[in-house]
């Protein structure tokens, strides 16, 4: 489920859903329920908002499995798999296969047309975008895209879904990358850029749009936060669908991840994380 | 070190947060949250070292923003949770 999907069950399980989370091995659900329970436990801290889960209520809620059929009994589906296009166009096969026909697939991809995922199911007029972004409990709004075929219905179902979440939808239309990252993975491309070049640290690039643009979180810090990994293969669909050179990954950025420097879930990127 | 050490734990803090986020001339009073200095993730770093550096239990009732905002809040929950005890 990785860090996104992680961040999406916490979201869930915080506001009462049953959840059936999937992953493809034991270890990785390991991972993922570790980092829900840490990611639950800290929930009040960061947000008093929020409403408060114990760990056994939180048990409760989820199911863990490596089986792709037992999502067969929800109600809606959010697919968060690697922004991989081969490995998106399998589960969504096997998705059409196993979902009830009524059910709607929101695709929480990075960058990969919506379009073009409900191309390969039977139900194109109930897939959607959903671009939820990290730490997905703290935030209050979430990118919503409509592909060429997505129907008002399926609109109002993932409407009514983020009504429940206490989110409001901002609903754009359908291009890679959408609009969020279309423009972000710009931003912390070019951050990558100036930090190989040795114009400034790591630490003041992201000063000056933390302190000078009143971001929350610099580029580099936002790109650590998603996973190198992940920025770096939205980067390549980005440049793939427009081949515009302005996409094209920083050789940097690219080195980091063959080094295993994926940011925080790695405890090292362009920062260091030390727990 | 003992709970009481206020001025021990207070920088043992300081340095942690400073190896973090590595920036000059923090105040310890400076609400960290507040001025954008870090984001709220930061304050899960923070309260894990805490629990680990102290071997203090931060209990649900402690996972407040205002025992972590700034330095000296940190020190001072860190003294007050232990009680006295040596840390």
């Amino acid at each position: 489920m990785g860090n996104i999907g992680s961040g999406v069950v916490i979201d869930l399980v915080l506001h009462g859903i049953q959840v059936v989370g999937v992953d493809v091995s034991l270890d990785k659900l390991e991972r993922a329920r570790v980092e829900i329970l840490k990611g639950l436990r800290f929930a009040p801290l960061l947000s008093k908002h929020l409403p408060k889960v114990t760990s056994g209520e939180a048990i409760k809620r989820v199911n863990l499995t490596t089986s792709l059929e037992q999502v067969a009994a929800c109600e809606f589906i959010i697919e968060n798999v690697t922004e991989d296009w081969d490995i998106k166009r399998r589960v969504y096969e096997t998705l059409d296969r196993v979902a009830a026909p009524p059910v709607c697939l929101g695709a929480n991809t990075s960058c990969i047309s919506i379009t073009r995922i409900a191309s390969v199911t039977k139900r194109p007029a109930q897939v959607v975008g959903m671009h939820l972004m990290n730490p997905v409990h703290l935030k209050s709004s979430v990118e919503v895209i409509r592909g060429h075929h997505t129907s008002d219905q399926t609109i109002e179902v993932v409407q009514q879904l983020f009504r429940q979440l206490n989110k409001q939808a901002i609903i754009v239309g359908d291009l890679p990358g959408f609009v969020s990252n279309r423009i972000s993975h710009l931003f912390m491309n070019e951050a990558a850029f100036v930090l190989q070049d040795n114009i400034a640290t790591a630490g003041q690039i992201d000063a000056i749009f933390k302190q000078c643009f009143g971001h929350k979180m610099g580029p580099l810090e936002t790109a650590d936060l998603i996973g190198l990994d992940t920025v770096t293969r939205s980067l390549d669909v980005l440049y793939e669908a427009y081949h515009d050179p302005k996409f094209r990954c920083c050789p940097l950025l690219r080195k980091m991840v063959d080094a295993g420097w994926l940011g925080r879930k790695t405890g090292r990127g362009f920062h260091v994380y030390p727990d | 070190m003992v709970a009481n050490d206020l001025n021990h734990v207070r920088e043992t803090i300081r340095s942690f947060i400073n190896h973090s986020i590595n920036i000059e001339g923090l105040g310890d009073d400076e609400n960290l949250f507040e001025s954008g200095i870090v984001n709220s993730l930061f304050a899960v770093q923070l309260t894990t070292f805490v629990e680990r550096h102290f071997g203090l239990e931060v209990g649900t009732d402690d996972l407040d923003i205002e025992n972590f905002k700034s330095v000296n809040a940190t020190a001072a929950f860190v003294v007050r949770k232990a009680g006295g005890n040596p840390v």
